[in-house]
């Protein structure tokens, strides 16, 4: 069974985002670096990229295919993580400490769900 | 097997060049190298080994079973070969005045007009190298045909989410935004779906039919009529025509433009990246945007020349010649009626082997495939821990070269398997036979599995390490 997070939100594309004050952090979840398989290589955003709910605005790339990754809200990317371009394995390894990117200046978000909600989903997939 | 350069002995090789007799010429100085190059040295004798053992080592379809079929390339006869060898083909120059090269030109024009019949098409070109240069030249006609109407806002293409990954590349370099559209559960678009997304932005719609699934869309002039409705154009993907040719054409399933794989489709080869040959057709609406130059008749003869709102060069002269010679040559070899026929066993070798393993194989799409159809092995893994790639490396043990895994994306630990039409039925057999024991192993002995392949040169590569560290040259 994948880890859920408490506290944080989930898309059904499985990313999560997490709200610190109006700032939002955005990785993926336990269930999407399981299906992905090893993380080979992560095409990061850039900062002040505008990125909209519901798009992709990176992708990763693992042994298996290069997916897309949604935004699961719409704002401007303030920070990426650059370790994740060394170390693309922390996607694997510790999802949820290995964040993609920040996002301020927030406009709008995407279908999200709590981590309760997002667990009954997964139940439901399998 | 040791590396060439693991087999160098320094002082071994000589120069079998004759001594200088003419004057020497120096180059400028930043031309010219401060060492030597690292080249490793061996007897020729050891050379031609090297390569020998290397060639025996390597598998194809000239080797044996080959699923990956026409998606990447398919049987090619050795009559298309010796035809493009001939010096008349094969000895010519591209600057070469036309009327001197008229058997070639008349050549090309022979194979446009047998491809626009088999396709329903109105004129092509030739320059695109390849099939999403082919997909990349057919974004650009559609794009130059809104502007020549005056129509600046349409700036979307639809693509659906089982599209090869390409066709929302060429749609994106040639400046539209992409629209997906999911597939309904039966693998095919979604019309509602679509509907949602068309109006007065949509340039045009890209489609591959029979699908990525190896499906034959079948609301495809329903789809391409919603879309001609809202102003778009229809594309077509020509990369899974193979199940089609001289059965059904996408001019009549109301397409516009199309690009053709020759080297997918028409048998001519392209491993090892090329050359390969991606034709475009169109509907007359759009022959005025072709890449120039294009055929046409003189009073006498053919020439040159540059359609009147010509999107320009997309290549420099007219493509790769030698294949569509190859691709001709198999067009005439096989005829009107064996083309279709090639078409029609292609289904049906797919189908075929489709029902032997259907049993125990998860279908991912249940029902008559076209020319190629995929599994899943979703359950299999969760029941044994064994993946699509698993099953993969253990064909290697049994001789077969493993089908395309984990794609298309849409469906999870997906085998795609496209046997061809020039597969027997003892083949097919022997190959259902691989698959079936593999399958079983994996309920019986899973490990076996997890180490295959054990009997291959080099055994299962650490491909994550490979992939995040790459070696990408010889560490001396």
């Amino acid at each position: 069974m994948s880890k859920i997070k408490e506290g944080i939100f989930y898309t059904d594309s499985h990313e999560w985002v997490e709200y610190i004050d109006d700032i939002a952090v955005i990785g993926l979840s336990d269930y999407a670096q399981e299906e992905l398989g090893d993380v080979v290589f992560v095409n990061l955003p850039e900062i002040g990229d505008k990125i909209s709910a519901g798009e992709a605005f990176c992708d990763v790339e693992s042994v298996k295919a290069v997916s897309d990754i949604i935004a699961p809200i719409s704002g401007e990317v303030t920070e990426i993580n650059d370790e994740l371009a060394d170390n693309p394995e922390m996607l694997n390894s510790d999802c949820y400490s290995a964040w993609i990117c920040r996002v301020g200046k927030i406009t709008g978000e995407g279908k999200l769900m709590d981590a309760k909600v997002y667990g009954k989903f997964l139940v439901e997939q399998e | 097997m040791r590396l060439i350069f693991e087999k160098s002995r320094q002082g071994i090789s000589q120069s079998i060049l004759p001594s200088l007799d003419v004057p020497k010429y120096k180059f400028a100085p930043q031309l010219q190298r401060k060492t030597a190059p690292r080249l490793p040295q061996v007897t020729e004798n050891d050379l031609s080994r090297h390569y020998s053992q290397l060639a025996r080592r390597s598998y194809g379809v000239n080797t044996g079973f080959y699923p990956l079929g026409s998606c990447t390339m398919k049987y090619n006869p050795k009559i298309d070969e010796e035809i493009a060898a001939l010096s008349g083909f094969a000895a010519i120059h591209p600057l070469q005045p036309p009327r001197t090269v008229q058997g070639c030109m008349q050549a090309l024009e022979q194979t446009s007009r047998l491809l626009c019949e088999i396709c329903g098409m109105d004129e092509m070109t030739f320059q695109p190298s390849a099939g999403a240069h082919g997909e990349f030249t057919g974004m650009m006609l559609i794009k130059a045909y809104h502007r020549s109407r005056g129509d600046f806002d349409r700036t979307k293409i639809i693509v659906p989410d089982s599209a090869h990954g390409t066709n929302p590349a060429s749609a994106a370099m040639n400046g539209f935004s992409i629209v997906n559209v999911p597939s309904s559960a039966d693998g095919c678009v979604d019309i509602e779906a679509l509907k949602s997304v068309l109006g007065d932005d949509v340039a045009g719609l890209m489609l591959t039919n029979p699908n990525t699934m190896g499906l034959f869309d079948k609301n495809i002039l329903q789809i391409t009529q919603l879309v001609h409705d809202a102003g778009g154009l229809n594309y077509y993907d020509g990369a899974n025509l193979n199940a089609i040719m001289g059965v059904v054409r996408p001019g009549d399933m109301g397409f516009d433009v199309i690009h053709l794989n020759l080297h997918k489709t028409f048998a001519t080869p392209h491993g090892g990246g090329g050359p390969g040959s991606g034709p475009v057709g169109c509907k007359k609406i759009l022959a005025d945007f072709l890449p120039s130059p294009v055929l046409y008749h003189t009073c006498c003869a053919l020439d040159f020349a540059a359609p009147p709102q010509s999107i320009g060069k997309v290549r420099a002269f007219w493509g790769n010649f030698s294949v569509i010679i190859k691709a001709l040559t198999y067009l005439l070899t096989l005829g009107g009626e064996g083309i279709k026929q090639a078409a029609q066993i292609a289904v049906l070798n797919a189908n075929y082997l489709k029902s032997l393993l259907a049993d125990d194989y998860d279908l991912a799409v249940p029902g008559i495939c076209m020319h190629e159809f995929v599994l899943s092995l979703e359950r299999l893994k969760k029941e044994t821990g064994i993946s699509a790639l698993d099953i993969a490396k253990g064909l290697l043990d049994c001789g077969v070269h493993p089908p395309t895994i984990y794609f298309p994306l849409i469906v999870h630990e997906a085998l795609m398997i496209e046997p061809t039409e020039t597969e027997s039925k003892e083949t097919l057999d022997e190959a259902a036979a691989c698959f079936l024991k593999l399958y079983r192993l994996a309920y019986d002995d899973a490990q076996i599995l997890h180490n295959s392949p054990l009997t291959t040169p080099i055994h299962r590569p650490d491909d994550v390490s490979a992939a995040r560290n790459p070696r990408l040259k010889y560490q001396f």
